[in-house]
């Protein structure tokens, strides 16, 4: 993790302290999740139908995170906050840093960083995915997430392109961990009309129209090796929504999407304090400039919980 | 439209795999009512002699209870009790759930926590103080896991509802 990085999470955590005091009960290691690249609480690129922090049924309780990936054409940090209330509702905010690198100046915009900020709400509508090892009933939320682009040098690109610079995305997610086995499985369903995440903006209309909403699944599991460390995978599917616009504009496929996964590890040192560290691939993101390559590359992630 | 068919397919399919493969073990008794400790014992004993039998339940209930009583958060619940018996009654318990020779004869966990007022945080620092109990036997994590999933359902009955709203 960079200094930057470093110096705002603490910043972020100085912040909060005084807001909420240390939650000192709490849910099981780590079946709370950690804090994904939007913010909400779940897998590192997937929500989860769980609410974020330690707080239980008659408490309120908060998380703060930041996550650094690098791939190998382009960088992100994100960092943010969720606030759990009842174990029931979770607000978030987290706000992306994209370093387009080459890309940037291969389009004529040297030092670009596309920016965006997502706030999130999510509600768990029913069950316990930790207690009721009984049953098959997962525990089942639903999450809305408004994402916000800053404006940029690329903000004419976008609008040739036909991409609006806000979107919402709207998505039910179902967890359930099967205790016996030490397996937790999440299963989402995002409604959205994002391009790499909202980074490329939402939809687009040149070349004909591709801005109508579109479900796409997304998949985590996650093995509890011990009270404190987990592993697991994630599958993100993404619609590729620029691939027409992209001919369009004379760059053939140069700007086609992929579907997003990694494998991670988790580890909670304490009840407070969760570390990912992930591999990632994140698909093609600007083929043209890009050399064609799949963005591999890792994720590093702290969570603090309060 | 033809990928997104394909991906709800694949989808679909993943949890439908998941679900099937992990239930059968999993549930075994997903009919039970509420209200009734709706735990199946297993059919076999490996449970059981993981947990050392009934001497290593008796060593694992007499370090949970001094954890219990320590512990800021649970032993307001435990001083007033009877320690000795509810000790009994938690290795009788446990024995019975992992496949030993044993009968719970103890009152039932809706009537013995009604009117104790506990919370799901309550709940959840017992598992955790158990956690730390079954860390120190060495019972193996997996182990453990197998415990709690035989444990947990029974939240309903210990857990005192709120007056408002229902629990889902």
């Amino acid at each position: 993790m960079n200094k930057t990085l470093a110096t705002t999470l603490l910043a972020t955590s100085a912040a909060l302290a005084p807001a909420a005091a240390w939650a000192d009960t709490g849910k099981l290691l780590l079946t709370g999740g950690v804090s994904t690249i939007e913010g909400a609480a779940g897998g590192g690129l997937t929500p989860w139908a769980v609410i974020g922090s330690n707080a239980t049924d008659e408490e309120t309780g908060a998380t703060a995170f930041a996550t650094h990936v690098g791939t190998r054409d382009y960088a992100m940090n994100a960092y943010g906050a969720a606030v759990g209330f009842r174990d029931r509702f979770e607000l978030s905010v987290a706000r992306q840093d994209f370093d387009t690198r080459d890309t940037g100046t291969a389009l004529g915009l040297p030092g670009l960083h596309l920016r965006q900020t997502i706030l999130g709400a999510k509600a768990r509508v029913l069950g316990d995915a930790v207690l009721d090892s009984d049953t098959l009933m997962p525990q089942v939320a639903v999450g809305v997430q408004y994402k916000s682009l800053d404006s940029t040098g690329l903000d004419g690109t976008l609008t040739a392109l036909g991409a609006k610079r806000h979107g919402t995305d709207v998505y039910v997610s179902a967890t359930k961990l099967f205790l016996r086995q030490s397996l937790l499985v999440n299963g989402t369903l995002r409604a959205t009309r994002a391009n790499q995440n909202g980074l490329l903006g939402h939809g687009a209309t040149l070349g004909g129209k591709e801005d109508s909403y579109r479900l796409q699944p997304e998949f985590s599991v996650a093995y509890l090796v011990s009270k404190n460390v987990a592993v697991g995978a994630e599958y993100r599917f993404m619609r590729d929504k620029l691939t027409r616009a992209g001919n369009a504009a004379g760059l053939g496929d140069g700007l086609r999407s992929g579907d997003w996964k990694d494998v991670f590890i988790a580890w909670a040192p304490t009840k407070n304090v969760s570390l990912t560290l992930a591999y990632v691939d994140l698909g093609t993101i600007v083929p043209a400039t890009s050399g064609n390559r799949r963005q591999t590359g890792y994720y590093l992630s702290a969570q603090v919980a309060f | 439209m033809k990928t997104i068919r394909n991906s709800l397919a694949l989808a679909a399919f993943s949890l439908l795999l998941a679900g099937t493969a992990l239930a059968q073990p999993a549930a075994p008794n997903t009919a039970a009512a509420p209200g009734t400790a709706a735990t199946a014992a297993p059919a076999d004993d490996q449970l059981y002699r993981a947990f050392g039998e009934k001497a290593g339940l008796v060593a694992l209930m007499d370090d949970f209870m001094v954890r219990l009583l320590a512990d800021p958060r649970t032993g307001p619940f435990f001083r007033p009790a009877n320690q000795e018996r509810v000790k009994e009654q938690l290795v009788d318990q446990f024995c019975a759930l992992s496949g030993g020779p044993c009968v719970y004869r103890g009152a039932d966990m809706k009537s013995s926590h009604i009117n104790l007022d506990i919370k799901k945080s309550d709940f959840h620092a017992l598992v955790e103080v158990l956690q730390h109990s079954m860390d120190a036997r060495g019972i193996p994590f997996r182990k453990q896991n197998e415990m709690l999933a035989l444990l947990a359902p029974m939240h309903r009955d210990i857990i005192t509802p709120k007056d408002t709203g229902t629990q889902p």
